[in-house]
């Protein structure tokens, strides 16, 4: 009896382990920190995520398709130098415009190179990253771009105004949290991408189009770096060229903490939510108990290798790997 | 008996496709810049990708093996650190010279170490390579931080900096040490049981450990090894700069692996040589010095490795695809 009370309990850690991490995270900062629980605070961390939680959003759908995405941080260098520079020469919806475009259009690449071509998805967007990269110098000439006059545009709204008393970052990520975690969850475009990630071949032969399933996603990852680059762009009011350089691994370190398997085929948005908030909650954490914000580098190493372990350990029923 | 030997020829570089692409740019660069063709600059090119070449040569192992480590860029700069650091800790202010040598141990030592550790880890967990180097790189360069306090050291042993810029006969010490280092791998992947072992349990895991191969162990001894040519990559690219900083050997995982895979190792593990990873870095190392010398701007040479890596997945499936056809009949 005891054994079976010990693997319930064992279970349920590994089923709602994620949750559980970051209640204890939550509790842990607010007892040893007084301004940590503070309402302004929490959603400060909140505003943060945004960004990064904004293309996690995307890279999950990639993720679960059975695919990765390492192309997201140099593509929101392009799209925030792109938005940025364009504001000022052809006005703010122009710009936003042409911006979209153009991610979705390295979406595509993206897409066609991995769904129709059906190449590595990891090298191919090792090489985009790089290629996106030096696109985006081009575009630039190696100069930072800015807007002129920040105060008079509305563009800037998006990343610094607020809507009933919530920051409009927050409103862009919530809302968008919520619609793909709907989309993923309720419709038949949901089921088909869980289902070609978890079992391509089957996938294939129960009459699902792999080729547009995966297609799909990376334009669904790609528009949600543009929507992120929109709230960085009118958040700083300027770019720099490698403004997006290392937010892929960020971002993957969120999906993965959210208990997203890379292999495909398993994963929720909300959970991949949950698990850049504890991101963005220990980064915070840290920084309020008076450590360098270089120590959160530390703690994310151990906490995703945990999180991860734990997640495997109770699928296979015990804790080591069985590898000789 | 010729069209044999043409047709051995061939067959090496349909397997070694990156060759191919080595001589054209190549005879490309000769040709149309006067600067190129030049034994300096070859010695020149040598030079600057040993520093990627050293870690790629450790990466090729891994990655046969079917796993792959990120961390190795986060490896470069700690071990670059503690060389720089501790060869002028005062403890060793009496050594002469010899005060580079426990810097030495230490880097390399603290790389094969980080090495081992991620190698363990993977094994014992079985968490995933990718996931568990992931968290590492974040990890490494948390330490790289906690170790310098975000300073940049600078080596006050001349000897040190010498080291980088010295020559044997009339090759660089650089370029040497990186093609002895090709070799010894060379011979370690392709005539020991180590090597045969590699490919084994990258090419089928569960048939490697039906033969007897402690699946485990092995891991951790290839991990060891990129973990000890990243900081050997460390120290030497430090000795080139006389310097250390906290942000030394980003984005060195990506070009690593690019050399890698342009070299023919597939990342599902099983498949991949030294002589290929060897082009894939001259490769990356010819581009970069001939766009260099034609004065085309970095970022175009960022564009053109881009495309490159994604060409030769394109080349390499249908390559592959003709393969299995040709099996067929």
């Amino acid at each position: 009896m005891a054994s079976a009370r010990l693997k319930g309990i064992g279970s349920l850690l590994a089923r709602q382990g994620i949750l559980i991490a970051f209640a204890l995270f939550l509790l842990g900062f607010a007892a040893f920190s007084d301004s940590f629980s503070d309402a302004d605070n929490l959603m400060q961390v909140v505003r943060q995520s945004a960004i990064i939680g904004v293309i996690a959003i995307g890279v999950t759908v990639v993720v679960i398709s059975g695919n990765l995405d390492l192309s997201v941080g140099s593509m929101l260098s392009f799209a925030t130098v792109m938005v940025v520079d364009l504001h000022d020469k052809i006005g703010p919806v122009p710009a936003i415009a042409v911006m979209l475009v153009a991610v979705l259009v390295l979406g595509c690449i993206n897409g066609f190179l991995v769904g129709v071509l059906k190449l590595n998805s990891l090298i191919v967007t090792l090489g985009m990253l790089s290629a996106i990269q030096g696109l985006t110098l081009i575009y630039s000439g190696g100069q930072n771009v800015d807007i002129a006059d920040q105060e008079a545009t509305w563009f800037s709204l998006i990343g610094r105004g607020s809507f009933l008393g919530i920051a409009l970052p927050i409103w862009i990520f919530g809302t968008l949290a919520i619609f793909m975690h709907v989309v993923m969850s309720t419709t038949a475009f949901g089921r088909r991408v869980y289902a070609v990630g978890g079992n391509p071949t089957a996938s294939v032969f129960s009459g699902i189009r792999r080729t547009h399933v995966v297609f799909a996603a990376y334009m669904i990852s790609a528009l949600c770096v543009g929507i992120a680059a929109l709230i960085l762009g009118s958040r700083v009011g300027g770019s720099q060229n490698n403004v997006g350089q290392g937010y892929e691994l960020q971002v993957l370190a969120g999906v993965i903490l959210g208990g997203t398997s890379l292999l495909g085929g398993s994963g929720t948005i909300l959970k991949t939510v949950i698990g850049v908030l504890i991101l963005g909650f220990i980064q915070n954490g840290l920084l309020l108990l008076g450590f360098a914000y270089y120590v959160q580098w530390l703690v994310t190493w151990v906490v995703i290798i945990l999180a991860v372990w734990l997640d495997i350990a109770a699928k296979r029923g015990r804790l080591l790997s069985p590898i000789a | 008996m010729a069209t044999l030997k043409q047709n051995a020829a061939l067959r090496w570089l349909t397997e070694n496709p990156i060759w191919g692409f080595v001589v054209l740019i190549f005879v490309f660069f000769s040709l149309s810049n006067e600067f190129f063709f030049d034994m300096n600059n070859f010695q020149n090119i040598l030079v600057q990708t040993s520093t990627i070449g050293l870690i790629a040569l450790g990466m090729t192992l891994v990655m046969i093996n079917g796993n792959i480590d990120l961390s190795v860029g986060a490896v470069v700069a700690l071990a670059a650190s503690l060389m720089v650091d501790i060869q002028s800790w005062d403890a060793f202010s009496g050594w002469g010279n010899w005060q580079m040598l426990p810097a030495l141990i230490a880097a390399l030592g603290v790389g094969t170490a980080l090495g081992a550790l991620n190698g363990i880890i993977v094994w014992k967990t079985g968490v995933d390579a990718f996931i568990v180097t992931l968290g590492a790189m974040l990890g490494v360069r948390g330490l790289v931080f906690v170790y310098t306090k975000e300073q940049s050291f600078f080596a006050m042993n001349f000897t040190f900096s010498d080291l980088g810029m010295s020559t044997v006969g009339p090759v660089p010490s650089l370029a040497v040490l990186f093609l002895i280092a090709t070799v010894l791998v060379h011979i370690l992947l392709s005539r020991t049981v180590h090597g045969r072992n590699t490919y084994a349990v990258g090419g089928n895991r569960e048939a490697a450990v039906n033969a007897g191969i402690r699946v485990g162990p092995h891991m951790v001894v290839n991990f060891m090894i990129v973990g000890f040519m990243a900081a050997l990559a460390g120290v030497t690219l430090s000795s080139q700069m006389g310097a250390a900083t906290p942000n030394l050997g980003r984005d060195y995982e990506l070009w690593v692996i690019t050399a890698v895979v342009l070299g023919g190792t597939k990342l599902t593990g099983g498949a991949g040589s030294i002589i290929g990873t060897f082009g894939g870095v001259l490769a990356i190392g010819i581009l970069r010095n001939g766009m260099n010398l034609m004065q085309v701007p970095a970022f175009y040479v960022l564009v053109i490795l881009g495309s490159i890596l994604i060409a030769v997945l394109i080349l390499d499936k249908q390559l592959t695809r003709k393969g299995v056809e040709a099996l067929k009949t």
